[in-house]
Order: structure tokens, then C-alpha cells, then sequence
């Protein structure tokens, strides 16, 4: 397997890669919507315990690598995925995993909010229930407690749990989507522009929440702002028509980036 | 007479229009900016103007005129011959075919004093009439000539105009409706006037054969509408317990797991299926499916009738699967695609996802298309009439014949019969009920969608 690893990832691996353990390895990744190339031969090593952000112009390929790494490119017919992810060693495009259960392991934050015309409790609790982790009730209303507290939730809606969760305001419903997917207990967390629907408060709050995740989760977020992308992420990865241009450590490509569509990016002269 | 009349008021509308619209340039001169409104709204107002007045001179002075002719008509006669209305129209009959001269035998010379007056008359009202609105139209296109200056507001008049037009066309709707209710009510309240309401509505008999003369056998008659409600509500039960899980699992078929290519064959073979005229499924029920149930019945040692509650309500069934599935499948289509990515993320499987999260958010509109279903099989005559019989049994035994409301409506009024008895008039009682039955479920639908909703915006 070794051989096939490609620059940039070869040359001088990233400090926060070197310091975390690795948990995302993806190598010669191809992805084809039908006859168009969406991401052209990308490899990337993702470390555990970390953010990780993806930029990048709009069309760049950095939502799809995203999608890629829970399969939720599957859902559409026209896909076609090449190469080798591999998540803790474990090849997940591999005929014998089943998908159900890779994606009970990675939880996933949509660029709309998206929570169920359900109760708030009722979204929640719906990963543990599909995935039969509660053994009764007590346990299950523990787990959803425990989850709205770790996505900053708790406090503003502990008094209308059987609210519906569409009813609550954009910043809330993105937080609930995250306490909904933290509540299966994933490994990875995968965010889509998780802010892009929201205000400046509301996406204040949603970045302290990462900040506070990225302990126990190894996080991968697409991001349209780069500011953010520097305020909450330790590793950056730079995608441009469907390359990955350049991947390193946050500080050093905000700082001091090797590639020039890299600084034409960051300094915005296109984008 | 009218025919002359509309095509005057279209010439005049046209010209209303060229000459409102050559006005407005002509006032407007060379410079763009000085109307207010654009010419051709200048012509469309005029053009409105002009068929508003003769609308109005049509719609109040047509009958006006035929009362007229009418009355000039029947003057040759004695007041007394023509008292009755019975009279007044057998004599305006004879004026009438005299004239087109198709009367059979000899006029008598008051008939054709009458048919000379007649003939004058309209001829009268027939010239009247016409140039009367020729010279209203005229007159309105003169009078909005005048009016045309560069800051007449033609454009937010004829808005105006536009807007009195679809309100007249939604209220001819509307009072249609309560129009048919009217008259539906009070023709079963001539009902109950002979026949209690609580024993309509309680009674355990149908038999609504009332004996011309008192002396025969079953003159009373019986009109408990129990039985028909009964057999309605089995009928209806049976068809929606086909037309319920097959529609509703073919909907999330198609919209969930069918490849395009196969939902673009398969959906409109199923509307097909709608557009099989009811008739067609009515002598399918009664001579393919009754007998086969029968036969089967039979094979088990069991009792069937030859028409039976079973038959008509398979093919009521068949008949209104493509409303609960088109229905359906829509609704299922417009719950957004990030909901189901949100279960998928969630590692949710297919039938998980549609389970929990696509058909409670498409609820509301499931239970609309289960309510229209429903409604359909109450309505429907044709299939009951052919298949579940006429027989007023009150049971719930699907291999009994049965009969519905909508099946005795349908028989009381088929054929010559008497429009002042009870008989013929329950028709109407029964019209009411179903009337009332498909409102209660319209509004039953509506509290149930409202407290279900789960909005997903």
C-alpha cells in the first residue's frame, strides 16, 4: 500500500499529522457524476482528534470528496467512485462492509439545517433507536440529554423536548442536526458548510461547538469562509477543479502557502 | 334573436378597441413618455366598457322581451283559457309550432290572431333590442373616446375590470353549488313532510315500493336507510382495504426505489387504470369477478350470492388504487431529498428512512389522497349497481348481495315515476345523506391533517 502514496501527502506530512493518530486515509481517489471527472487522483491522510477543513471555490470537488467518505454519494445513480478510502485501516468501499453500519460510525451535518418534522427528543433519539442502542427508556432519554448538552443544546430546550424540531430557530436546528449525529457516538464527523445558512451569532456558536467536539471526534468540514477554516481548523486542504492542490497544517497554509493558486485563493483575487 | 345580438357586441368590442387604441397614439403624439398607460390598454378599456353595458342590456332586456312577446301572444286568448300554467304553455306551444308550421290539423282563427300577434311581437323586441344595443355600444365607445387624455388610468382600470371578471366566474361557481344544496334540501324536506326524519335516519327497512292504490299489497313502504348505509360502508370498507396498501405501496415504489426508466412505464400504466370508464369495471365486477368469487365461494362450501358486497368492492378497489397511488407518490416526491439524507447519514436503511422519516412528513397528504379515495367510493354508482345488486339486506357478510345509497338513488329515479311521492322524493333525502356523509369526511381529513402535520419547512 505504501508505494502507491502520492504527493503532497509524501513529502512533508503535516505536523498535526504527525502528532495525531491517523484516522482517514484516502489514496488515487476518482469520483465521475456520469461522463464529468469530479475529483481527480486525491490522497489525503485526515488525523484523528483534529479539524480538518476542506476550501476551496464552488465546484472544486471538496463536497464531493466529503460525501465520498460516508458513501452518501451512493444514493445517487450516476456516481461512480475510484481508488482507496480507508478509515482506520479498513478499506470502506469494500464489497463485504456493509454501509448501514460505516455510516452509523460517521455522523453528518448538512449545509440546510435538516431536522425530522419530528419531536426534538424524537430526532435525537432516532440514530440510537434505528441502531438499538438504548436497552430501555431511561437509557435512551440519557443519551439524548447527554447529546443536546454536548451540542450546546440542552439549556434553550429542555422545557420543550416534544416541541417540534423544525419549529426551533436556524442556529437551534443546525445545533439539534449536530446532537443528532453525535448521539450514535460516531468516530468521524463530516460538515457540509455547516454555517452557510446561519447568522453570524448562530455560526459563532456553532464554531465553539466544533472547537469543543474536535476532543473526541475526528471532524472534516467544507467551508466557504476561510476565516473560519483558520479560526477552528488544525489541518487545511486546499481543492481546485477537482485537485487537491495543497494540504497542511492551518497555520502554515493561511500563513505561508506553497502554491500560488493557493495564495491567489486565500488572498482573494478568485473564488 | 341573441345570436345577431353577440355578434354586434363583438364587432363593437373590436372596434372599441382599434379606435380607444388610435386615440390614445393620437393624443400621444410622438412623444413615448406622455401616457400614462400604454394604447392597447386604452382600447382594452373602452373594448371592456362597451361589453359591460351590452352584457348588461342583454342579460336585463332578453327576458324582459320574451315576457313581452309572450304576454302580446297569449292576449288574443280569454284570460281564463290561458289561467293555468298548463294551459299558458300548451298555447304557446301551438302559437309556436303554427308559426315554424309544423302545427298538426286547422288553427282555429283565435290561434292564428294569436300567432300574428305573436310573430309581431318578437319581431319588435328583435329589431328593439338590437339596435338598442347597437346604439349603447355607440354610445360607450363615444363617451370613452372623450375620455382618453394622456393621465386617463386605463391600465388600473382594465386591471379592475379583469379582476370583476374572475369574480364573477368563481361566484357562478359558487352559487351553483349552493343552488344544487338549495334544491336538494328543500326537495327532501317536501320528504320528510311525509315520512319522519327518524325513521329515515333509524329505520332498520328499505323497501320504497309504495302500492299506487291503498287497497295493495306493501302499500305503506319503508324507508329506514340503515341497510344502505350499512352496504355503502362495507363496500367502501373492502374497496379501501384493496385500494389502501396496494396504492399506497406502489406510491412508495415509484417514488422511492423505481428506476426512472421504470416509473416512466409504470405510472401511466397505472393511470390508465383511471381512465377505465366506471361501466366497463361495473360489468367486469358483475360478470368476471362475481362469478369466480362464487365459484371459489362455492369450492369452500360456502353460501355466495350471485351479486356480492365482495365483487363490487374488489373492483371499487381496482378503480381507485391510481388516486391513492398518483396521490401518494406526489406527496412522497415533494418530502425534500435532504431528509432522507439526513436518515441515510444517520446509517438508516431504505425502509428504515421511509418508514420514520418520508411518509410522516408525507402524512397529511396520504390521508388527503385516502379521504378523496374514500369519497370516490361512496359517489361511485355504476360498479355497486352492476355487481352488489339491489337487495336492502342490512349485514356485514361480504358474500351477501347488498346495496348502496347511491344504488337506490339511481333506482328510485330511473324510468317514469311520480315527482310528488315519497318514493321518488327519498331519492333526494338520500342525496342529502351522502351530501352530508362526504362533507364529514372532507372536514374529518382536514382536523386530521391539521393535527398531524409534520412541516418540513
Amino acid at each position: 500500500m505504501d508505494t502507491m502514496i502520492k504527493t503532497p501527502v509524501a513529502d512533508s506530512a503535516p505536523r498535526i499529522a504527525r502528532e495525531r493518530p491517523l484516522k482517514i486515509k484516502a489514496r488515487n481517489v476518482d469520483v465521475y457524476y456520469g461522463e464529468k471527472h469530479a475529483i481527480n487522483d486525491l490522497s489525503i491522510d485526515i488525523p484523528d482528534s483534529a479539524v480538518s477543513a476542506f476550501i476551496g471555490p464552488s465546484g472544486c470537488g471538496k463536497s464531493t470528496f466529503l460525501r465520498s467518505i460516508n458513501r452518501m454519494n451512493d444514493t445517487i445513480p450516476s456516481c461512480r467512485v475510484t481508488g482507496n478510502i480507508e478509515i482506520d485501516g479498513r478499506d470502506i468501499y469494500d464489497r463485504t462492509l456493509d454501509v448501514v453500519q460505516l455510516r452509523a460510525r460517521i455522523g453528518m451535518v448538512f449545509q440546510k439545517p435538516n431536522p425530522f418534522p419530528k419531536s426534538i427528543y424524537e430526532n435525537v433519539a432516532y440514530g440510537p433507536r434505528i441502531h438499538g442502542f438504548a436497552r430501555n427508556k431511561t437509557d435512551l432519554e440519557e443519551i439524548v440529554v447527554t447529546s443536546l448538552k454536548k451540542a450546546g443544546l440542552f439549556e434553550e430546550v429542555k422545557d420543550r423536548l416534544d416541541h417540534s424540531g423544525t419549529s426551533l430557530s436556524g442556529g437551534q436546528q443546525q445545533r439539534l442536526c449536530i446532537a443528532r449525529a453525535i448521539a450514535v457516538n460516531p468516530e468521524v464527523i463530516l460538515m457540509d458548510e455547516p454555517c452557510s445558512a446561519l447568522d453570524p451569532i448562530a455560526t459563532a456558536r456553532i464554531e465553539e461547538l466544533i472547537d469543543e467536539l474536535r476532543q473526541n471526534f475526528c471532524i472534516v468540514i467544507v467551508t466557504h469562509s476561510m476565516q473560519q477554516a483558520a479560526r477552528v481548523s488544525q489541518l487545511t486542504a486546499f481543492f481546485h477543479l477537482g485537485n487537491l492542490v495543497e494540504v497542511g497544517d492551518t497555520d502554515d497554509i493561511f500563513t505561508a502557502p506553497k502554491d500560488k493558486r493557493t495564495q491567489d485563493y486565500i488572498t482573494g483575487r478568485f473564488g | 334573436m341573441s345570436g345577431t345580438y353577440f355578434a354586434i357586441m363583438a364587432a363593437l368590442v373590436l372596434a372599441g378597441f382599434f379606435l380607444g387604441a388610435q386615440r390614445a397614439r393620437g393624443v400621444r403624439g410622438d412623444q413615448a413618455g406622455m401616457l400614462h398607460s400604454l394604447p392597447a390598454y386604452h382600447g382594452l378599456y373602452i373594448a371592456a366598457a362597451v361589453l359591460t353595458v351590452m352584457m348588461v342590456i342583454f342579460v336585463v332586456g332578453a327576458p324582459l322581451a320574451s315576457h313581452y312577446v309572450v304576454s302580446q301572444g297569449l292576449g288574443a286568448f280569454d284570460p281564463s283559457e290561458v289561467a293555468e300554467q298548463l294551459h299558458r304553455d300548451a298555447a304557446l306551444r301551438d302559437i309556436q309550432n303554427l308559426i315554424a308550421g309544423i302545427y298538426q290539423g286547422e288553427p282555429s282563427d283565435k290561434l292564428k290572431a294569436a300567432a300574428a300577434a305573436y310573430s309581431a311581437a318578437s319581431s319588435l323586441v328583435y329589431w328593439g333590442l338590437n339596435i338598442f344595443g347597437v346604439l349603447a355600444g355607440a354610445a360607450v365607445i363615444f363617451w370613452g373616446l372623450g375620455r382618453i387624455t394622456p393621465e386617463l388610468r386605463a391600465r388600473n382600470q382594465f386591471e379592475r375590470f379583469v379582476k370583476y371578471v374572475l369574480l364573477a366566474s368563481s361566484g357562478v361557481a359558487i352559487l351553483t353549488t349552493i343552488g344544487i344544496v338549495l334544491s336538494v334540501v328543500f326537495e327532501a324536506m317536501h320528504f320528510f313532510s311525509k315520512v319522519s326524519p327518524i325513521d329515515f335516519l333509524f329505520g332498520l327497512q328499505w323497501s320504497p315500493q309504495t302500492a299506487m292504490r291503498a287497497d295493495q299489497v306493501g302499500s305503506s313502504g319503508a324507508f329506514g336507510i340503515v341497510p344502505l348505509i350499512a352496504g355503502t360502508l362495507l363496500i367502501t370498507v373492502i374497496a379501501m382495504l384493496v385500494a389502501g396498501p396496494l396504492g399506497l405501496f406502489s406510491a412508495i415504489y415509484m417514488a422511492e426505489y423505481a428506476t426512472p426508466r421504470i416509473r416512466s412505464v409504470v405510472k401511466p400504466i397505472l393511470e390508465i387504470l383511471a381512465g377505465i370508464p366506471t361501466v366497463v369495471l361495473g360489468f367486469f365486477a358483475a360478470l368476471t369477478v362475481a362469478p369466480l368469487i362464487r365459484g371459489w365461494g362455492q369450492s369452500f362450501g360456502l353460501d355466495v350470492a350471485s351479486e356480492s358486497a365482495l365483487a363490487a368492492g374488489l373492483v371499487m378497489g381496482m378503480m381507485i388504487i391510481p388516486f391513492v397511488s398518483s396521490l401518494s407518490d406526489d406527496v412522497i416526491n415533494a418530502v425534500p431529498q435532504s431528509l432522507r439524507d439526513g436518515s441515510y447519514a444517520m446509517g438508516a436503511t431504505k425502509s428504515e428512512t421511509i418508514k420514520k422519516v418520508v411518509l410522516p412528513a408525507a402524512l397529511p397528504g396520504i390521508v388527503s389522497a385516502f379521504m378523496l379515495a374514500i369519497s370516490r367510493a361512496v359517489g361511485e354508482t355504476m360498479i355497486v349497481v352492476m355487481a352488489a345488486g339491489l337487495a336492502a339486506n342490512l349485514t356485514f357478510n361480504p358474500l351477501a348481495a347488498v346495496t348502496t345509497v347511491t344504488v337506490q338513488i339511481k333506482t328510485l329515479l330511473v324510468g317514469d315515476q311520480e315527482f310528488d311521492s315519497a318514493k321518488t322524493l327519498s331519492a333526494f333525502a338520500l342525496g342529502l345523506v351522502l351530501f352530508f356523509f362526504t362533507l364529514a369526511l372532507n372536514y374529518i381529513a382536514l382536523k386530521i391533517v391539521q393535527k398531524y402535520r409534520e412541516q418540513y419547512d
